[in-house]
C-alpha cells in the first residue's frame, strides 16, 4: 500500500476533505453574492479566535451540542438512531428547572442533584423508546419524533403552569441560586468579581459571558462513553448487539436488554446536555415557539464526527465556530448568514459521502499496482 | 436429444451458467412436451431453480439457447418471458400483503379507461373467469395477509394466468404446502393441461413428482443426468439418479466407541414461523464419543429443532436433556452454560458479528468471564493471545489476522474461527449445522477432521446437514428427519444412499 492511499483511508483524512469542500462550496456561494470569499472566511476567523471572549462564546454553545453529538454518535455506535436527542435534552432542561425551582439545598449538593435530574429524565425518556423497540420492535426513530413534540409541549406547559411561570415572562421563574453554575456563582461572589474584574483575560472571557463548567462535562461524559465503548464488557455487549443482533443474541446476549440500556445511556447524556443548559446558560425554561435544534445539530456533530465521542468534541467546536463566527460575516460585509448553513450542509454531506474516499483510494492503489506490473 | 419441435413448449441447449468460479449449470439440455407436467428433479444446490430462472430471464446463461414451441428465443429479463406467455410462481411468494387478491392479480398489467383510472369491475369480472375455468377458488376481495399460504400461492399462479400464462414454472410448490392442499394443487395442475397448458415443476419430493408429473428431468450438480418417464421409474430409480454416485469425499475414521447418552430429546414439539407445527414430537439420542448425522431435506423442521435446542425459539412439547438438565424454554446462555456449543448455518447471520474484529468474535460467548475481562473491563492481551492461539491451532488464514475485521476474511477462514471456537469452549455437546457449507474441498476436509477429532476425545457431536454425503461419511450413527420426526435412525453403513434418500422424501410412509 503506498503512502498517499494510507492517508486517504484514515477516516480523519475524509472529515478534513469534507470540511476543505465546505469551505470551497462556501467561496463559491460568496462569488455568486458578490462578496470576497478570502475577505469572508478572514472575518469569520478573527470574529472566532480575535477575543478570549468570542472563543468562551464558542465553547459556551458547543457545549450542548457537543453532548447531543455524543448521545447521538454513542447510539450510532450501538446501532441505533437517537434522532430523540432535541426530546431528551429538552426534557433534561425542563426536570432540571423543576428540580432547581423546587428544591434549595446547599450549592455543593444542588448543582449535582439538578444535573442529576435531567439526566434522569433524558434517560428515562430514552429508555422509554428503548423499551419499546427491545418489547415491541417498532422503530426508535418514530417513537422518538414523537417524543420530541411530547417534550417540546411538556416544555410549553411547564412554562405557563401557574407554580412556575414567572409573571410578565414568556418562561418560569430561574431556578434558586444554589444550583447554578460554580464559575457563575463565584463571579457573583465578591471574592470573584474582585478577581474577575482586575484580571483582563477573565474579564474578557467569563465577566462578558455566561463562562460555564459545562465544557468539562462533555469532555468527560465524551472520554466516558469512548471508554466505555471501547474498553469495557458492557460497551462489547452493546456494539455487538448494535452490529449484529443475531448473533449477539446466539451467543448469549441479552438483546433486548442491551437495547434498553443503550437508549437509556444515549438519553441520559441528551438530559445531561439539558440541565448543563439550565444551570450555566438560561437558568430556566421559556415557552417554545420552534425546537431550539440542539439535539438536531447534535446529529450534524454526530455526523462530521464520524461517529466518534471524541471526535464530536471536535466537531462541536467546529459547528459553534462557524454557527458564532457566521454572525460577524453578514454585519461586516453584508455577506448572507445563509452562506454558513450552506456550509454546514456541505461538510455533512460530504462526510456522509466520505465513503466515497476510501474507495478512491483503492482504485489509486490498483492504478498504481497496474503500472508496477 | 430431441430435433427442435413445436411438439416441446421449451427446449433449453448446453446451457452453462456460472457464478463467479462455480459453474452452476454446465452443459444441460431439457426437452419440455406441449400440454404436460414435467419435474425438474435434483438435490438441494444442484442448479434445477438456476436453470428455471434462466428460462424466466432472471439469470442469462454464458452459453446455450432456448426454444419455445421451436422457435429461438432470447429471454433478456422476466419481461421478455412473460411476453412469450411463461409465468413463474416463486417458492418465496411476492404478493403485497395488504392489497386484496384481485388487486395483487392485476398488479402490474391494471385495467383501466383512458384517463387512467383503475376499472376493478372489469378486472374482478376477469380474475373470476380464469378462477371458473380452473377450479382455482379464492375469494378476490379477501387481503393477502388474512389467507392461507395455500391461497397464495392459488393467487400467484392466478397472477400468472391472468398475465395469459402457457407455460408455468412452479418452484418448490409443495415445499410449504399441508397434504390437503397439495392435491388440490394436483388438481389444479391437472386442471390446467387439459387445457393445453405447460406446467413444469421444480421439486425434490419423490411422493409428488409420481403423483403429478408425466416426465421428470434430473439435475445433479449442474449436471443434466437424464429424462424419463415417470409411469416407468419407481421412487427407488429416481432417488438414485437424483442422489448419484459422485465420488466421496471420504472421511477417515476408527470405529464410534460410544459411551453414555449425555444429550437426549424426547417427544419435542416447535413450531414454525407460521405458528405450524414443524417439529412434531421428535426423539434424539447422542451418546458420547459418537457422531450422531441428522440426514434430510430442507425445510423437514431441522432448522425449528436447532433453534430449540439452542432456545432461539419456544418448544411447545417435550423436553430436552444435556447431563440430566432439562434446557428447553431457556435462554441461549443457558444452553451455553450447560455445556452445548453450536456451529450455526448462517455464519454471516448467527455465528459471527462482521464488523468486529477476528479477536472480538472469538470470545464473543466468553467476554464476560475471566480472564478475558475483570470488574467489566475488557482485557485485550489476553483475548489476543486466546486468538492467536485459535489462529494457530485452527490454520486460519492470514496469520496476524486477529486484529482485521473478520468480514474481509473468507468464507472458509470465517468457518474455521467459529469451529474453533465452539470447540475451544470444551463443549459436552457439539452441534454442527451445514458446517461445510459453502466451503471449498480443503476446508471441507478440516472441519470433518475436527469433528471426528473432538468425537475421538469423548465429545457427543450432532451433525445436521443437508449434503446426505455429508452424513453418510461423517456419522457414525444417521438419524432421518422427514416431516418434523426421526423416521429411521441405523448406523453408519447399514442403508445405502438410495435407501437413505427414499427415507428423506418421505418414501417409507407409504408402506406405514
Amino acid at each position: 500500500m503506498n503512502k498517499a492511499s494510507k492517508i486517504l483511508k484514515k477516516p480523519i483524512t475524509s472529515t478534513v476533505i469534507a470540511v476543505l469542500f465546505g469551505f470551497i462550496v462556501a467561496a463559491f456561494v460568496l462569488l455568486i453574492a458578490g462578496c470576497n470569499p478570502i475577505e469572508a472566511f478572514g472575518i469569520l476567523f478573527r470574529s472566532v479566535f480575535s477575543k478570549p471572549k468570542y472563543v468562551a462564546n464558542v465553547i459556551i454553545k458547543a457545549t450542548p451540542i457537543i453532548l447531543t453529538g455524543v448521545s447521538i454518535a454513542f447510539a450510532f455506535k450501538v446501532g441505533l438512531f437517537n434522532i430523540g436527542a432535541e426530546g431528551q435534552f429538552v426534557m433534561g432542561t425542563v426536570v432540571a428547572t423543576i428540580v432547581g425551582i423546587c428544591l434549595d439545598l446547599p450549592p455543593v449538593l444542588q448543582f449535582p442533584v439538578v444535573l442529576l435530574s435531567g439526566m434522569v429524565a433524558g434517560a428515562l425518556f430514552g429508555g422509554f423508546v428503548g423499551f419499546l423497540k427491545a418489547k415491541f420492535g417498532i422503530h426508535e426513530v418514530i417513537t422518538s419524533i414523537m417524543l420530541n413534540w411530547i417534550a417540546f409541549y411538556f416544555c410549553n406547559f411547564i412554562a405557563a403552569t401557574k407554580t412556575f411561570h414567572q409573571p410578565n415572562t414568556n418562561g418560569t421563574y430561574p431556578i434558586n441560586a444554589s444550583g447554578l453554575d460554580f464559575i457563575f456563582n463565584w463571579k457573583k461572589s465578591e471574592a470573584g468579581r474582585e478577581v474577575v474584574i482586575n484580571n483582563e483575560f477573565l474579564r474578557e472571557a467569563v465577566g462578558k459571558t455566561d463562562m460555564n463548567i459545562g465544557f468539562i462535562f462533555a469532555i468527560a461524559a465524551a472520554i466516558i462513553i469512548a471508554i466505555l465503548l471501547k474498553k469495557t464488557t458492557k460497551g462489547y455487549e452493546l456494539r455487538a448487539v448494535g452490529f449484529n443482533q443475531y448473533a449477539a443474541e446466539f451467543a448469549g446476549i441479552n438483546v433486548r436488554k442491551n437495547i434498553i440500556h443503550a437508549m437509556v445511556i444515549a438519553g441520559a447524556i441528551a438530559g445531561l446536555a439539558g440541565a448543563l443548559q439550565i444551570t450555566g446558560v438560561a437558568q430556566k425554561i421559556s415557552t417554545l415557539g420552534a425546537f431550539e435544534n440542539y439535539g438536531f445539530n447534535g446529529m450534524s456533530v454526530a455526523l462530521i464526527a464520524n461517529s466518534s465521542p471524541i471526535g464530536s468534541i471536535f466537531a462541536g467546536l467546529l459547528f459553534a465556530a462557524l454557527i458564532y463566527g457566521g454572525g460577524s460575516i453578514q454585519s461586516e460585509i453584508g455577506a448572507p448568514s445563509e452562506v454558513i448553513n450552506i456550509m454546514i450542509g456541505t461538510i455533512v454531506f460530504f462526510v456522509a459521502l466520505s465513503k466515497v474516499i476510501p474507495v478512491l483510494a483503492d482504485k489509486l492503489e490498483k492504478k498504481e499496482v497496474k503500472k508496477d506490473a | 436429444m430431441n430435433e427442435i419441435s413445436k411438439e416441446y413448449a421449451v427446449q433449453m441447449r448446453g446451457i452453462t451458467k456460472r457464478f463467479g468460479k462455480f459453474t452452476a449449470l454446465n452443459n444441460v439440455h431439457v426437452d419440455i412436451k406441449k400440454g404436460t407436467v414435467h419435474a425438474i428433479l435434483g438435490e438441494n444446490g444442484a442448479g434445477k431453480s438456476t436453470l428455471m430462472n434462466v428460462l424466466y430471464g432472471l439469470y442469462q446463461a454464458e452459453e446455450g439457447e432456448i426454444y419455445l414451441y421451436g422457435e429461438k428465443v432470447n429471454i433478456k429479463n422476466p419481461n421478455v418471458a412473460i411476453a412469450h406467455d411463461i409465468g413463474m410462481v416463486h417458492q418465496h411468494f411476492m404478493l403485497v400483503e395488504n392489497f386484496t387478491v384481485t388487486q395483487n392479480i392485476i398488479l402490474g398489467t391494471e385495467v383501466t379507461n383512458g384517463a387512467g383510472i383503475l376499472n376493478m369491475k372489469e378486472a374482478r369480472k376477469k380474475v373470476m373467469d380464469i378462477v371458473e375455468r380452473y377450479g382455482l377458488t379464492v375469494d378476490p376481495d379477501a387481503k393477502i395477509e388474512d389467507i392461507s399460504v395455500g391461497m397464495q400461492q392459488r393467487v400467484e399462479i392466478l397472477k400468472a394466468l391472468y398475465r395469459g400464462a402457457d407455460i408455468l414454472i412452479l418452484d418448490e410448490p409443495t415445499a410449504v404446502l399441508t397434504p390437503q392442499e397439495i392435491s388440490e394443487l394436483i388438481n389444479i395442475m391437472q386442471n390446467l393441461i387439459k387445457d393445453g397448458k405447460t406446467i413444469i415443476i421444480i421439486t425434490h419430493k419423490l411422493k409428488e413428482i409420481k403423483q403429478s408429473a408425466n416426465e421428470c428431468s434430473i439435475i445433479r450438480r449442474g449436471e443434466y443426468i437424464d429424462t424419463v418417464d415417470v409411469e416407468n421409474v419407481t421412487e427407488e430409480e429416481l432417488a438414485s439418479m437424483m442422489v448419484g454416485h459422485q465420488v466421496n469425499l471420504v472421511v477417515e475414521k476408527d470405529e464410534a466407541k460410544p459411551k453414555d447418552v449425555v444429550f437426549e430429546i424426547k417427544d419435542l414439539v416447535v413450531k414454525n414461523e407460521r405458528n405450524l407445527d414443524a417439529v412434531k414430537g421428535l426423539n434424539l439420542q447422542v451418546r458420547k464419543g459418537e457422531i450422531v448425522g441428522i440426514a434430510g431435506i430442507d425445510g423437514n423442521g431441522q432448522k425449528e429443532l436447532i433453534e430449540a435446542i439452542t432456545n432461539l425459539t419456544k418448544s411447545a412439547a417435550g423436553t430436552i436433556k444435556i447431563n440430566g438438565t432439562e434446557i428447553q424454554n431457556t435462554s441461549p446462555k443457558y444452553t451455553i452454560e450447560n455445556k452445548i456449543a453450536t456451529i450455526h448455518e448462517d455464519r454471516h447471520k448467527r455465528g459471527l458479528v462482521l464488523d468486529f474484529s477476528v479477536a472480538e468474535n472469538a470470545i464473543i460467548e466468553n467476554y464476560h468471564k475471566e480472564p478475558y475481562s475483570k470488574k467489566g473491563f475488557l482485557h485485550f492481551d489476553k483475548m489476543i493471545e486466546q486468538t492467536k492461539k485459535l489462529i494457530k491451532d485452527y490454520d486460519v488464514r492470514p496469520v496476524g489476522c486477529e486484529n482485521l475485521p473478520v468480514r474481509g476474511l473468507s468464507g472458509g477462514n470465517q468457518q474455521k474461527i467459529i469451529v474453533g471456537r465452539e470447540v475451544s469452549n470444551d463443549p459436552d455437546l457439539l452441534i454442527a449445522v451445514q458446517p461445510t457449507r459453502g466451503l471449498d474441498v480443503g476446508a471441507i476436509e478440516y472441519v470433518h477432521k475436527t469433528l471426528v477429532r473432538e468425537r475421538d476425545k469423548g465429545k457427543a457431536i450432532l451433525l445436521v446437514s443437508l449434503e446426505l454425503d455429508e452424513v453418510m461419511n461423517v456419522a457414525d450413527t444417521i438419524a432421518v428427519i422427514y416431516d418434523g420426526k426421526i423416521v429411521s435412525t441405523f448406523k453408519q453403513g447399514e442403508k445405502d444412499e438410495n435407501e437413505i434418500g427414499l427415507l428423506m422424501a418421505g418414501g417409507t410412509n407409504k408402506n406405514e
